[in-house]
């Protein structure tokens, strides 16, 4: 490869252009496999309350003056380890998640307009930045998502077995709690780097809609992971380059291209059963 | 050695023991059967030895490095996660091909590793969660009613099997059944339980114990006096399996009806139940 063909892309593409790809699709590799165990779990509420919980963070991390990083990931994992300890206590499990979800979110809320000093753009908070992330927020957003899918795969089979049922799990010698504890120490870490790419309300949907897009596609929870992080990717390209001609949010383009992916292969694998 | 034992088992939800002061002992080799009314505890037995459920007291220990094979009551398989037959009986140790071939056909399942396991119907994910137990070559098998839903062949073909099993693997069978005449012929120790052990010993003891009688009433004395029947005439072994309901009526002719009253042991029970 000359430097001049290696420069021609770069010269294309404008680098606060490139570091957002990047870090989308860093994001979109993660979220796509993680997101698929919060489909087969039924966890759409937990995500929820886990994202919602970053804006608490976000709150206490200007407040204190640290990492926005230190602050969503610690508050991710605080209200993830929360919502555990509490779901083996026979609540309702939506109703506390909705609780839960909804008072993290107005808490942070509340407790940013607190913050003294500085004028905080919640915007793109809530609904990410992606446009305006530093090489920094890309190497954290890799650094992350190479943790959370090690993390999957090195306890894959023991995930989805704990998945498919907690009592064949334990039969089989796996600890059903110790798997569910990866994921929800996964969840943290997708949603703490998330946060500046498509914002604490949409990362959710980002965990979801990809999942779900690849679930009319797969035979197989393998190919369904893999499905997930492809359009997970695809969205990412597609959001951004629509972002960029239409001059939309970049966050919600990226899952709107999403959804769009998820309508086309519903009606897609419902003419593959069919026919 | 005992493959398993358990020492006073107690096990509450929320105050009410649901089993209380439950002993048991499992040899290598041995077919025992638990027989209860419902709700009287015994997927929570069969649950507290697997070490699913935890216990208010008591203790258990298992040979070291004691290999289960476990079929859960019922297993409920989420719509979303695409999951076939194949990487189903791979879960979570993966299997050469040609084993799990092998088990589904034993099962009665030949050729369908490539089915969906949410569109199986009752009988077959049975059939397929007992092909999963026997692939994980165990030493002791926990059944918990592993016979429902299926069809009146395959419930013979499935105590043949499991005698089968017993005999080329060696393997214990603890089982939860509710067909009492089949599980008077097919096993070698019965456990009548009801939150505590009634009685238990071999089908002949049990079926004459007080106990077992003020559980099972009168409905059960025709499905009793026809097993004993079986036994005392020593009837060859094809004709275990196929007792219909119709049977104590219908004897076979080339039977000596007068040599069957005269063994019939349970003419003799109603005074002896009294003692
Ligand atoms: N997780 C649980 N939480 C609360 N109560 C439970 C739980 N599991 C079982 N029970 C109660 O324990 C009792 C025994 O249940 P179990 O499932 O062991 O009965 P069973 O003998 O297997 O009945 P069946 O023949 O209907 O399968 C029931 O009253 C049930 O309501
Ligand atoms: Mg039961």
């Amino acid at each position: 490869m000359t430097p001049n063909t290696a420069m021609e892309p770069a010269t294309m593409l404008e680098p606060f252009l490139l570091r957002a790809v990047l870090a989308g699709l860093g994001l979109a590799l993660a979220a796509g496999p993680l997101g698929c165990f919060v489909v087969w779990r039924r966890m759409a509420f937990f995500g929820d309350a886990t994202a919602h919980a970053a804006i608490l963070g976000v709150a206490l991390a200007l407040g204190f003056s640290v990492s926005i990083y230190v602050g969503t990931l610690s508050m991710a994992l605080l209200m993830a380890l929360t919502v555990s300890a509490l779901s083996g206590r026979g609540w309702a499990a939506d109703t506390m998640l909705g609780v839960l979800a909804h008072t993290a979110l107005a808490l942070g809320l509340v407790a940013i307009s607190f913050v003294p000093g500085v004028r905080v753009d919640l915007q793109s908070y809530l609904f990410g930045d992606i446009l305006a992330v530093s090489w920094r927020d890309v190497i954290l957003v890799w650094c992350g998502a190479a943790l959370v899918l090690s993390g999957l795969a090195w306890r894959w089979s023991g995930l989805l077995t704990a998945t498919i049922s907690e009592d064949l799990a334990q039969a089989s010698g796996i600890n059903p709690a110790r798997e569910g504890l990866v994921l929800t120490l996964a969840l943290a870490v997708v949603v703490a780097v998330a946060i500046k790419v498509v914002g604490a309300l949409l990362i959710a949907a980002m965990l979801i809609v990809p999942a779900a897009a690849a679930r009319s596609l797969s035979r197989t929870p393998e190919t369904m992971a893999l499905f997930a992080a492809l359009i997970g990717v695809l969205a990412v390209l597609v959001g951004l380059w629509g972002s960029f001609h239409f001059d939309t949010p970049a966050g919600p383009s990226i899952v709107v291209a999403a959804a769009a992916v998820f309508i086309l292969s519903a009606g897609l694998g419902g003419m593959l059963r069919r026919g | 050695m005992s493959l398993l034992d358990a020492q006073s088992l107690t096990v509450r939800f929320g105050g009410d023991a649901v089993l209380e002061d439950v002993s048991l002992s499992l040899e290598p080799g041995e077919i025992v059967t638990v027989v209860g009314p419902n709700g009287s505890g015994k997927s929570t037995l069969l649950r507290a030895l697997l070490g699913i459920q935890p216990l208010a007291s008591g203790r258990i220990t298992r040979k070291t490095g004691l290999r289960l094979g476990y079929v859960p009551q019922k297993l409920h398989i989420d719509r979303g996660l695409p999951l076939t037959v194949r990487r189903f009986l791979s879960l979570p140790h993966g299997h050469a091909a040609g084993e799990a071939a092998r088990v589904l056909a034993r099962v009665g399942m030949a050729g369908m590793e490539a089915r969906q396991l949410v569109g199986l119907s009752g009988g077959q994910m049975q059939r397929v969660l007992l092909a999963r137990a026997l692939l994980a070559r165990p030493e002791l098998l926990i059944l918990d009613e592993p016979t429902q839903g299926l069809d009146q062949p395959g419930e013979a073909a499935f105590y043949k099997l499991i005698e089968e099993v017993r005999t080329e693997m060696g393997c214990a069978i603890l089982m939860v059944s509710h067909d009492l005449h089949v599980v008077m012929s097919a096993s070698d120790r019965v456990i009548c339980l009801n939150h505590h052990v009634c009685c238990q010993g071999t089908p002949h003891v049990v079926s004459n114990a007080p106990e077992y009688r003020a559980l099972f009433g009168v409905g059960t004395r025709g499905a009793l006096a026809l097993y004993q029947h079986d036994h005392d005439h020593a009837h060859d072994h094809a004709h275990d399996h196929g007792h219909g309901p119709g049977h104590d009526t219908g004897h076979d002719p080339d039977h000596d009806r007068g040599q069957d009253h005269d063994h019939d042991p349970e003419h003799g029970h109603g005074a002896r139940d009294h003692a």
